[in-house]
């Protein structure tokens, strides 16, 4: 009998002010444990929270790239538990009445399997709510005992979450991706998933499908696509094999082991706390007037959803090609600035940014802001593709050349003798020659034998040392083996 | 010296009659003499004290003096005070130095004025008689076999017996008026807001304000200039211009209109002091008032709303106090939950314990809603109330409590009969008015009673108006205990 996977995500992305969102204390990541604990993250007696304005902000922007209601009144809350990294004891966040209502986001999947096609989705997002992170016990630096770093604590966060809307991992992998591009693309995050800027829950239920939602289990701070993938098809199995074997599901939050691959649970919902929520009476409801929502509007670049349209619509890529080149604003403006130099060809500048460039970059581990060849160098070598000046094999070797030694595009093809004839006279005087030495096989095409064809293709670009243009040589042959 | 006001002082001190340093010892010679009987004081640093007391001589000497330079003024031990240790009345914090200044102290250093001590007072300010101090009971200067009232009880008795020239207090619930009326003194509680609360350690965050205790409603209006304005470190500090507080002290009290809560003179209040009270409502009609008779219809649920709400945010406030980061923490426990309970169980006293359960109780899954919610209703209710009345009259009066000094351990047993000490306070925070009390008679055993003043929104100016002018057509004010 078939199952129905059922997933439902809360990302808490980690917002790229410079301060804390209650204190003036730095959130750089890396220093030395507790220097950037001011009176506030200490949870000093007597001190008060003062909201950041560049977390809400950011909460806006993330809210307008999802389509959502921006609540012109929020409240913060005070979530009440104990353990060490909390230094309050209760933690600042958003219950009744988040910053941010419901939204939606589109997103292109590619199924991990076989032949399917990828395919548009639309997840929706339930709600978004500021809140403050807690700090980090240190487990192993002290014998017999745990240190407490509370320099994260009160590092702003934006806490996303969906509606169950995913039906398998790739759909889950493709909205987490899909978000961590849209926080990075609106600049509100730097998405740094092993510093743990960007973190997954993932909830996972299975059922028969049209019956109601199944039990869930919550896998708890996935940081890597890698793992969220291994951890949802480890986890549905797991949930199916306990159903098939007659069990049931229990509510549990649940660990990832990423040596093992398996997942186990922490705690169930017996041992659940009851958070005590409360409006803080430290901090006034947070107000949003319609003109900080334009403010914030006006702000906001052109979003990955409306440059894949345009690509499809406008430019003619498929939406795959559009999906790709969206993946980052560096890698949407590489193709812009390349696409520059030879606007009717976006087809040629999509495959060779997703080709060879993509291809090279994996090969030497750089991403796109590491990239040799400036998106103006390659932008003049399709150029003079499109051009006529070289031909796609020459411009590989232009392409290895400004990759290894950099260089400018002309004075490599110059250097390299890359310049491919275009004369018509040059090229049917090497037709006429290569007709003339293999008279016998131009018999044989003119009696019916097309697929030579190639062969006199490939005997007259050896004759021209590779540099005749493909396109008109294929026309003189044409013509003249038809006699 | 001792009988000097503070103006008075400050002339003193700007004419070089006495310097601060002379005034300082004075005040800590006279309490070396008489705290060790009344036990006002937790903690005394006379070397501080003197070394502030001889930079405020260098600035009297300099021209550059304010009003309260160069007088000692006590601070209760809820504020903490750099490099003072700030207990808070509480065992948990019997170790905690703080490591910086709140707004209120350092208004008070800016001012030029001298930290005279830390005052004694009820446990997390939670108590009617100062008998919940880890540090002793504070007893009352007109009798020491009689509390002075809480919880500011310790900045009462230190005004009372002239240990001070002036102290802060805090009132969450009447812990400024309730100890002033006990120990015949004048205090007032500004309208929510008005004193930053950053540095004040928080009992209940919402109905927390800080106020002035002292001998004449004149002094209070100087202590008032200093302690009053905008502070950004408290989000729910007001933004409103600087006002000077005595600015209407002399003006004539004609027309005005006083309004008589028929709910405060109903059953409940002892005769001695309905018979003061009289007495000074026929002072006021002398002084040229006239009497309106109000009603307050939801005041009689002050009492039941204020130990719902109140508790629920002091639950929460005081988990930080967890033995992790500074403050007690048990010696001796087996895991990190019989840390918490240990150190909690052992460093906060019965009261803060049954305070900290009562708030968790109403805060929990399936009671908060009855509880909290429906306690937020009231006390809009309440707050209405008195901006029905406010359109009869321009002031209210009323008794502060309904009887004089009770006896040390009358009411320790119990806690339900304490609370009801503050019947007549309590509906002024719940509305976050401003509210008052001044002597105005002896009741039996010759103990004081107060008068409460209840003015509207941002009145504060009007009523120390009231009560100067009372003030200087009587002398209760002036008559001091003898010891």
């Amino acid at each position: 009998m078939q199952w129905e996977i059922v997933i439902g995500l809360e990302v808490h992305a980690q917002l790229s002010t410079q301060s804390k969102i209650f204190c003036g204390a730095s959130t750089a990541f890396g220093a030395e444990p507790n220097t950037q604990a001011d009176a506030v993250s200490l949870a000093l007696p007597g001190v008060l929270p003062v909201l950041n304005k560049g977390a809400v902000e950011r909460a806006i922007k993330f809210g307008l790239a999802t389509g959502a209601h921006i609540a012109p009144r929020s409240v913060f809350a005070r979530k009440n538990y104990f353990y060490p990294d909390l230094p309050k004891g209760y933690q600042i966040s958003q219950f009744e009445l988040p910053v941010v209502g419901q939204g939606a986001l589109t997103i292109q999947v590619a199924p991990l399997s076989g032949n399917a096609k990828p395919y548009e989705k639309t997840v929706r997002i339930t709600r978004a709510h500021l809140e403050e992170d807690a700090g980090k016990s240190l487990h192993g630096d002290f014998h017999g005992m745990t240190g407490i770093d509370l320099n994260r604590a009160g590092t702003p966060l934006l806490e996303i979450v969906s509606e169950p809307d995913m039906r398998s991992a790739a759909e889950a992998v493709a909205y987490a991706k899909a978000l961590h591009t849209l926080v990075r693309w609106i600049g509100i995050c730097d998405g740094n998933m092993q510093e743990g800027s960007f973190r997954c829950d993932v909830n996972v239920s299975v059922r028969r499908p049209g019956e109601p939602l199944g039990t869930r289990r919550e896998i708890k701070n996935l940081n890597s696509f890698k793992f969220m993938q291994q951890a949802i098809d480890y986890e549905v199995q797991w949930q199916i094999d306990t159903i098939e074997n007659g069990g049931q599901v229990q509510q549990a939050t649940i660990l990832f082991n990423p040596d093992t691959g398996e997942t186990r649970a922490m705690r169930t919902k017996e041992d659940a706390h009851d958070y005590r929520y409360f409006p803080d009476p430290d901090l006034l409801p947070l107000e949003i007037s319609p003109e900080w929502i334009e403010q914030m509007r006006a702000t906001l670049p052109e979003l990955p959803q409306a440059k894949q349209a345009r690509y499809v619509n406008e430019l003619g890529l498929s939406a795959y090609d559009a999906s790709v080149l969206t993946t980052s604003r560096e890698m949407a403006d590489f193709f812009e600035t390349v696409l520059a130099a030879v606007p009717k060809d976006a087809k040629t500048c999509a495959n060779w940014i997703m080709g060879e460039l993509n291809a090279q970059l994996n090969r030497d581990g750089l991403d796109m802001a590491q990239c040799p060849i400036s998106a103006q160098q390659l932008g003049s070598m399709l150029a003079r593709i499109v051009d006529g000046t070289i031909s796609n094999s020459g411009a590989k070797e232009v392409f290895r050349t400004m990759w290894a030694e950099g260089g400018e595009v002309d004075a490599i093809i110059d250097a390299k003798g890359l310049k491919q004839v275009s004369d018509s006279g040059a090229i049917e005087k090497i037709v006429d020659e290569v007709m003339a030495a293999n008279a016998n096989k131009v018999a044989e095409y003119r009696s019916g034998k097309d697929k030579l064809f190639g062969f006199f293709v490939g005997q007259a670009m050896k004759a021209s040392k590779g540099q005749a243009n493909p396109a008109q040589l294929n026309e003189v042959l044409k013509q003249k083996l038809a006699g | 010296m001792f009988e000097s006001s503070l103006k008075q002082l400050g002339d003193a001190l700007r004419a070089k009659k006495i310097s601060s340093v002379e005034l300082t010892q004075s005040y800590l010679d006279r309490m070396a003499q008489l705290n060790p009987q009344l036990n006002a004081y937790i903690t005394i640093n006379p070397e501080t004290s003197l070394a502030q007391a001889k930079a405020a001589d260098a600035r009297l000497a300099a021209g550059s003096a304010d009003a309260l330079t160069g007088i000692p003024i006590a601070q209760k031990d809820i504020f903490c005070a750099k490099d003072w240790l700030t207990t808070c009345g509480s065992r948990m914090l019997h170790n905690f130095v703080s490591p910086y200044d709140a707004h209120i102290i350092s208004q008070f250093n800016n001012a030029g004025a001298i930290n005279l001590g830390k005052t004694n007072m009820d446990e997390f300010a939670m108590g009617s008689s100062n008998e919940t101090s880890y540090y002793g009971a504070v007893k009352n200067p007109w009798d020491t076999q009689r509390v002075p009232g809480g919880s500011s009880g310790g900045t009462a008795a230190a005004v009372a017996a002239r240990l001070c020239a002036a102290a802060t207090g805090t009132d969450t619930g009447g812990s400024i008026r309730q100890p002033a009326a006990l120990c015949g003194i004048s205090g007032l509680k500004p309208t929510y807001g008005v004193c930053s609360r950053y540095g004040m350690i928080a009992f209940a965050s919402s109905l927390d304000q800080a106020g002035p205790m002292g001998r004449s409603a004149e002094d209070l209006a100087l202590m008032m200039n200093v302690m009053a304005g905008f502070d950004e470190r408290d989000s729910t500090s007001l933004q409103r211009d600087k006002e000077d507080y005595t600015r209407d002290l002399n003006k004539p009290l004609t027309g005005l209109r006083i309004g008589l809560p028929k709910e405060f003179f109903a059953e409940g209040m002892g005769a001695d002091v309905a018979k003061a009270i009289e007495a000074a409502i026929a002072e006021y009609k002398k002084l040229g008032a006239t009497i309106v008779d109000i009603s307050l219809p939801n005041s009689k649920l002050s009492v039941p709303v204020y130990y719902v709400l109140a508790p629920a945010e002091a639950s929460s406030n005081l988990s930080r106090f967890d033995g992790v980061r500074y403050g007690y923490r048990a010696p001796e426990y087996s895991d990190l939950a019989d840390m918490y309970e240990k150190s909690r169980a052992q460093g906060f006293g019965a009261e803060v314990q049954r305070r900290i359960m009562i708030g968790t109780y109403v805060l929990s899954h399936g009671y908060y809603d009855a509880y909290y919610i429906k306690a937020q209703k009231i006390r809009r209710l309440i707050a209405q109330d008195f901006v029905e009345a406010y359109k009869q009259c321009d002031v209210i009066m009323g008794p502060t409590s309904p009887s004089t000094a009770f006896k040390l351990g009358e009411k320790g047993d119990d806690p339900v009969q304490m609370y009801l000490s503050d019947i007549y306070t309590i509906a002024v925070n719940l509305a976050g008015l401003p509210g008052m009390s001044i002597p105005c008679g002896f009741g039996d055993n010759n103990m004081p009673v107060g008068l409460q003043i209840i003015g509207n929104y941002f009145d504060e100016a009007r009523m120390l108006n009231v009560a100067h002018q009372f003030q200087l057509a009587t002398d209760w004010h002036s008559r001091a205990p003898q010891l």
